[in-house]
């Protein structure tokens, strides 16, 4: 029998675009109604199967070079090109390796990084604002072909350990695929001048990176929870503090979702 | 030449677009279908994001530069391929009530390939095919797919369930095909 209810609601209750109250009483009635519930399992199908690899089509490298150089003619006062039906002829970019990294890093990357006593506890602006320029450097850097990590592994038992021996501390590694927010990896990384870890975290496309770090400061500073929150290039930043470990996550991802990747990171 | 007022410097560029340029690709294949199009559209938009920086304040910068280029890719389908967007909008929902069972769930679940399904998402008319492409690939909220595509929320809520169902009808048809000829061979 088909239900008479509106199926419009369905799709939003399923897309997490309702109220509590709303979104309760739909959870009620497919509950109790074969019709909807298939629906709302067709639905989950077709997404899952909207998310398989292959389908999301990213930009070629060639095309992120033509932008960049077009941005620089325009920018530069030449003669605008309209670009509309064939490509111009580019001379070649200007060998700007961060403007590469920007480049390579336009897709959606969470990645951790675990290090050692990266800055002092206590960090003046200007050593914050470098702190933060490193740390995306470092994000747009692993975003480049075969930077991502040294230990590719969904597997957070086999992750951990893999940092045994390499690092003077054991990074918390937990896997929240169940969440949305995959584990794909690890590597070391060089940080504030010295060897550190990174775990890499995956959001649909995106990817997150991760820094966490030992940090022994008992300053008032660095009470548990919520530290800053920076946007650098059209990166968010976020940093926390969870019992002797400093964390920064970086990604493209938008700022609701790093918040939510930061809360389940937070949960004991 | 001089420079437009407002018009951006590299460095905003690089700082607002340039790291939407996958997401910006991936809506100009999904509406153009050719690569070298896509690319060219996605040149285009850059530039008038570049030209129009001015417009864009702290706020969205995906869904901003997502919607530069959803506009570029149209004025290319009407220019190139007036087709495409011609095709009927029927936004109502069907109720089936035609022998919808687990099993015809079990087999759309077995059987979808991402060719399949690239197949089928080619198949929806322009406007079903971009909402979930938003919605699922690129994982909008309404509200950023209200601002892309320049709707009401109540008009993205429609045409996405639509854009669903129409989808599963074609996969649904796809595979009892691909079936058939399977037993035939």
């Amino acid at each position: 029998m088909a239900c008479e209810s509106d199926k419009l609601l369905l799709h939003a209750y399923f897309d997490g675009e309702l109220d509590l109250v709303r979104s309760l009483k739909i959870e009620e009635h497919v509950k109790s109604c074969s019709d909807c519930s298939l629906d709302l399992r067709q639905q989950q199908t077709l997404r899952t199967a909207l998310r398989m690899p292959g389908l999301y089509q990213r930009a070629p490298q060639a095309l992120r070079e033509r932008v960049l150089a077009a941005a620089a003619r325009e920018s530069g006062g030449g003669s605008r090109s309209a670009a509309w039906n064939k490509a111009v002829p580019l001379r070649p970019a200007r060998r700007r390796p961060v403007l590469e990294w920007l480049a390579v890093a336009a897709s959606i990357a969470v990645v951790v990084l675990v290090g050692w006593r990266l800055v002092p506890g206590l960090r003046n602006d200007r050593q914050t604002d470098l702190f933060t320029q490193e740390i995306v450097a470092s994000h747009i850097r692993s975003l480049q072909p075969g930077h991502l990590y040294d230990v590719e592994s969904t597997d957070q038992h086999t992750v951990k350990p893999w940092f045994d021996g390499k690092l003077d501390f054991s990074p918390p590694v937990r896997d929240m695929a169940d969440q949305g927010f995959p584990l794909v990896g690890g590597r070391l990384d060089y940080i504030g001048s010295r060897a550190v870890a990174a775990l890499v975290y995956q959001r649909r496309k995106h990817i997150i990176n991760v820094f966490v770090w030992p940090e022994s400061s008992s300053d008032v500073a660095n009470a548990e929870g919520f530290k800053r929150q920076e946007i650098q290039n059209g990166y968010n930043l976020i940093e926390w503090r969870k019992g002797e470990m400093d964390f920064v996550a970086v990604s493209d991802v938008n700022a609701d979702d790093l918040k939510q990747f930061i809360q389940l990171m937070q949960k004991p | 030449m001089q420079r437009e007022p407002g018009a951006a410097s590299q460095a905003e560029m690089e700082r607002v677009v340039l790291p939407h340029l996958d997401a910006a690709y991936n809506l100009a294949r999904w509406l153009v279908w050719n690569p070298q199009d896509a690319e060219d559209v996605v040149q285009e938009a850059c530039l008038r994001a570049m030209r129009f920086i001015g417009g864009y304040r702290e706020g969205d910068a995906r869904a901003w530069l997502l919607r530069i280029v959803r506009n570029t890719a149209y004025t290319f389908l009407e220019k190139n391929r007036p087709a495409a967007l011609s095709e009927e909008f029927d936004e109502s929902l069907h109720v089936r009530d035609d022998g919808k069972t687990t099993d015809v769930e079990a087999e759309f679940a077995r059987s979808t390939d991402s060719q399949m399904l690239q197949a089928a998402l080619e198949m929806l008319p322009v406007r079903f095919r971009e909402v979930v492409i938003l919605r699922e690939l690129e994982g909008l909220a309404y509200k950023e797919i209200a601002e892309v595509m320049e709707i009401p929320i109540g008009t993205v809520m429609s045409s996405l369930a639509r854009g669903r169902e129409q989808l599963r009808e074609k996969l649904l048809t796809a595979q009892s095909k691909g079936v058939h000829r399977g037993v035939r061979e």
